[in-house]
């Protein structure tokens, strides 16, 4: 065990080594002076005396060598010493250190990147203190034959298992929306989240300012609050902390400030900006699952005995809510409890880790390059290093240089990686898909620095270890052999060169086809026809009217169609409309409801089947450049007489009565009156490019006395669907706005987007994919004609002397240049091969990312093989030319 | 079993030891002074010398100053520290015992 002296000599050794170093330098040549004094005295010649000296004693460099060898942390001076001994080797080759350097930091620095992705979305989903106990509260029933785990809760369940749970430490529902903030300048639609008192602190995540919400926050008839999240604060109140006990105009009621959360707050994958407490009602309709459920477990509870707690609870709530034995039993509504973890993750997992393997593989493409150069290099040192083997340099001396050469190589790269990684999270920030949660907070963190340590060691010692291995087992061949310059690189050194390329070629194979097949599904996304045209030309703005401001429902529709006759007046509008949802629009104005059809009755008091319902207005598909199959559109007429008319898609058409036209006059309801079919169009991919279409009915946007229990039902929050080429310009969004307030001037402009941000979103995974596969693929291809490049271009200076001798002999130029290509050629060639194997293997990984294309489709792997094969080609001509331009006479003369 | 380069080592660190307890010495003359002492049987040379000075140093049961000599020439003079002495009292006894063990098999086996 070291004492105190020694780790301070040792210290000091480290830090002033040079001053030391003179020291005992000083005081062991003072030491043989003194000596050769000593016997001059004694009557020796200046010269017989240090002759003496010598032979009587060890020289003064043995014993130097011996003092450090004797002191502690000796075997660290050494690996100093080797170290900058071979930072001294690389800065001598500046060529070879920059292309291992920067091979090495592209590939790093990829990994780091994506990894710091993979962290903070996969391992560390949650940013709350012991996310683990965090459990989502859902439930599962059976309809129609169908198993849903996705149902959430309603408020008497809210209550229930608030009251009787025994395994929940913290519990409570949230939902979310939109409210309008008016008051201070322009009215301001703002995303909002609604919370019951113990979600926060079941979060566990304290307001920066000011406090939570408490039970009486929740309770109706106390005084109305509002939690700011730390954007919004700063935006809107310059992060002034006096900001507590201020008043703010949410949806036209003012609402006290009692908190602030911290700028690192998160809500799961979402980023409200207002948080209201969730007033529940415990008459609430049973049917209303509209609340989401998070408990934090009591220390020690586990999942399971937290569902066993709920399935307890729950029979007496549904009693409560007034359902039948019977209803029970045929709903088998039962807790479907489950990590908080999974409603984060989502679908992000497949795509992240199809990533991380892709970049993994760009890894091992660039260690089997750099280990390639060390080679090449090591073969050019041959001479050197077998004179050391000769004068005794042991196996494991030069060994270790080679290691510490090739991990100062991947230090050095993953520093420079290090650099990239951070550069191209920005990147990834700009061209990321919005179902990647949390994306802006992603950051090279504690574990990102630990993990490009890793791969930075694992490069190292990879293409190290490798070097080595091949390297030594030909070093006492040759040492014996006898090295000369005219030496063709042995039989060995051919075949692990050889392998190394196979290897690359192979791996690139397989990133590139993976990113071709992400080419294939995106063209097949595009060449979806979406139910309506030129996106990019459709203008959308969701504005609200709320009861607040329009009470009567009648006065709401006719508000909108106001509106509507201002902003078709605007220069460059073809056409406008309004509807309860635009096509691929997600979130809380779109859902399903059961669509009864006349004489087509469920058999056994089944609820009819759930249809996508919008609520439209006339020229609603006018504006969109959705067809009529049959039929017609609504007109105003029909809707200020409040004519029982309704739109259907052609799916809806087809799955019920055989074909658009049999539709046409038949009678559907959902909770209302019988509605008239009077056209059919064509079906919209609602839910995205990539997911079938679904059946829909679009029922009339109007007043109605009743609709689903609602009296006096009317859409209030409605897109403004404006088809014009001056869409999303600065000056038309002005002139829409100046439009929309000299209606009403306290109505928020919302969602202010085309319809193409929309279309390009649904295929934002597909893209995303595309350009991370892309840029992979990309690199695997740059670094495998590099590695074919270098070991040809090796091949073809070692075998300099023999394509002089056969073009002295009267070989043809391309005779020798084919010598070359075709190695090659049949190196690539078996490299493609092993690659298609491992493909076919890998890409079925990839089958649920992929779109209208086989994880096998012949046309992409054949054209990557080409673009392989063609690319190996070229990178072997170069170096062969080169080689067949050799002067004969020169070649021979050189030796 | 003590390997025999180890019960060499700690002699000399003792024979040092011992040596800079009379006072503090320069590395020649620390040599000379063995050799004298024990009339010439430990004849110690510089590469056995200074690792053996350096690792007690390292140890903080020696301390090296450079200091002028009377012949004019700088030279490192080592001296022992109150740890070094406390270090060779407890080797003394040491020394002391195992010598009138080993004396004693000896005697036993004649």
């Amino acid at each position: 065990m070291p004492n105190v002296h020694q780790i301070k000599s040792w210290l000091r050794r480290l830090t002033h080594p040079r001053k030391s170093e003179a020291e005992l330098d000083d005081e062991i040549s003072g030491f043989f002076n003194s000596i050769v004094e000593r016997r001059v005295s004694q009557g020796m010649t200046r010269e017989d005396a240090v002759r003496a000296t010598r032979l009587d004693y060890d020289s003064a460099h043995q014993v130097k060598e011996k003092v450090r060898e004797g002191r502690m942390g000796a075997t660290l001076d050494t690996i100093f010493r080797e170290l900058r001994y071979a930072a001294r080797a690389l800065r001598k080759q500046p060529g070879f250190t920059t292309v291992a350097v920067l091979t090495l930091a592209v590939g790093i620095g990829a990994n780091s990147a994506i990894f710091s992705v993979v962290n903070a979305v996969l391992i560390r989903p949650l940013p709350y203190p012991d996310p683990d106990a965090l459990v989502g509260v859902w439930h599962s029933y059976l309809r129609q034959g169908v198993k849903s785990n996705n149902v959430a809760m309603s408020s008497p369940m809210y209550f229930g298992y608030r009251e009787q749970n025994r395994t929940f430490e913290k519990f409570g529902v949230w939902s979310s929306g939109t409210a309008s903030v008016s008051g201070a300048g322009d009215p301001e639609q703002v995303r909002t989240l609604l919370v019951t008192d113990e979600i926060l602190p079941a979060l566990g995540i304290s307001p920066a300012v000011g406090r939570w919400f408490s039970r009486d926050d929740d309770t109706a008839g106390a005084p109305e609050t509002v939690i700011l999240t730390y954007r919004y604060w700063q935006r809107h109140f310059g992060g002034d902390r006096a900001v507590l006990g201020r008043s703010l105009v949410v949806d036209s009621r003012p609402r006290e400030v009692i908190g602030v959360m911290p700028e690192r707050f998160w809500f799961l994958d979402r980023d409200p900006e207002l948080i209201l407490p969730q007033r529940l009602k415990g008459d609430e309709p049973a049917g209303n699952l509209n609340y989401t459920g998070i408990a934090r477990l009591k220390p020690g509870a586990s999942l399971a005995q937290a569902s066993a707690d709920v399935a307890r609870v729950l029979p007496g709530v549904m009693m409560s809510m007034g359902m039948s034995k019977r209803a029970i039993e045929t709903l088998q509504l039962a807790p479907a409890l489950r990590p908080l973890k999974q409603d984060v993750v989502g679908d992000a997992g497949e795509v992240l880790w199809v990533l991380m393997g892709s970049i993994g593989i760009v890894l091992l493409i660039a260690c089997a390059n750099v280990t390639n150069l060390l080679l090449v290099r090591a073969h050019g040192r041959q001479h050197e290093l077998a004179i050391r083997a000769a004068l005794g340099a042991g196996w494991g001396t030069i060994a270790r240089e080679h290691l510490l050469e090739s991990m100062l190589l991947s230090a050095l790269g993953g520093l420079l990686g290090l650099v990239l990684a951070t550069e191209g999270l920005q990147l990834l920030r700009a061209i990321g898909p919005a179902n990647l949660p949390r994306l802006s907070d992603i950051a090279i963190g504690p574990l990102v620095l630990i993990f490009t340590v890793a791969a930075s060691m694992f490069a190292g010692l990879l293409s190290g270890l490798l070097s080595v291995v091949r390297h030594t087992s030909t070093l006492i061949a040759h040492a014996l052999g006898g090295v000369g310059r005219t030496t063709s690189l042995g039989h060995d050194q051919h075949r692990s060169q050889n392998v190394l390329v196979m290897v690359q070629v192979a791996l690139a194979l397989v990133l590139l086809v993976s990113s071709g097949l992400m080419i294939r599904s995106f063209q097949a996304l595009r060449n979806v026809q979406p139910g309506f045209r030129r996106p990019e030309h459709i203008q959308t703005v969701r504005i609200s009217i709320p009861a607040a401001q329009v009470e009567e429902p009648q006065r709401v529709t006719r508000m909108q169609n106001e509106i509507l006759d201002k902003v078709a007046a605007i220069p460059g509008v073809f056409s406008a409309a309004f509807m309860s949802s635009v096509p691929m629009e997600t979130g809380e104005h779109v859902g399903n409801t059961g669509v009864a059809v006349e004489d087509k009755l469920e058999a056994d008091g089944q609820p009819p089947p759930g249809r996508r319902v919008k609520f439209v207005s006339p020229a609603s598909f006018q504006t969109l450049g959705t067809g009529f199959i049959a039929g017609r559109d609504f007109t105003w007429a029909d809707i200020y007489q409040n004519r029982e008319f309704v739109v259907i898609s052609e799916k809806m058409a087809k799955e019920t009565w055989g074909s658009a036209q049999a539709a046409l006059g038949k009678r559907i309801r959902d909770g209302g009156p019988w509605r008239e079919v009077i056209g059919v169009v064509s079906d919209v991919y609602d839910n995205g490019v990539n997911q079938p279409a679904p059946a829909m009915v679009y029922w009339p946007a109007r007043w109605q006395a009743l609709r689903l229990g609602i009296r006096d039902f009317v859409p209030r929050s409605v897109v403004f669907t404006i088809r014009t080429d001056r869409a999303g310009t600065e000056g038309f969004l002005k002139e829409l706005q100046q439009a929309v307030w000299s209606v009403n001037p306290n109505l928020p402009l919302a969602q202010v987007q085309t319809l193409g941000d929309l279309y390009s979103r649904s295929m934002a995974r597909t893209s995303f994919m595309l350009a991370m596969l892309g840029i992979a693929g990309a690199t695997a291809l740059l670094m495998g004609v590099v590695g074919i490049y270098g070991v040809i271009s090796y091949a073809a200076s070692q075998r300099r002397r023999e394509a002089g001798i056969r073009l002295a002999l009267g070989a043809p130029k391309w005779d020798v240049e084919r010598m070359f290509v075709r190695r090659g050629l049949v190196l690539s060639i078996i490299g493609v091969a092993i690659g298609s194997g491992a493909a076919v293997g890998l890409t079925r990984l990839l089958r649920s990312l992929l779109f209208g294309v086989s994880p096998w489709d012949p046309v992409t792997y054949a054209a990557v093989a080409a673009v392989l094969l063609l690319a190996a080609v070229l990178a072997s001509y170069l170096p062969a030319r080169r080689a067949s331009a050799v002067n004969p006479l020169e070649a021979l003369r050189a030796e | 079993m003590a390997r025999p380069t180890d019960l060499l080592q700690g002699t000399l660190d003792l024979l040092i030891l011992r040596t800079l307890e009379l006072r503090p010495l320069h590395g020649v003359g620390i040599a000379d002074r063995i050799a004298q002492v024990t009339k010439g049987t430990f004849q110690v040379g510089p590469g056995s010398l200074f690792p053996a000075l350096h690792r007690l140093a390292e140890k903080g049961l020696i301390e090296g100053e450079w200091e002028e000599l009377e012949s004019g020439r700088r030279a490192k003079v080592y001296a022992l520290t109150a740890s070094g002495r406390k270090q060779l009292n407890q080797e003394k006894l040491n020394w002391k015992k195992v010598a009138t063990a080993v004396a004693q098999v000896l005697t036993e086996e004649g």
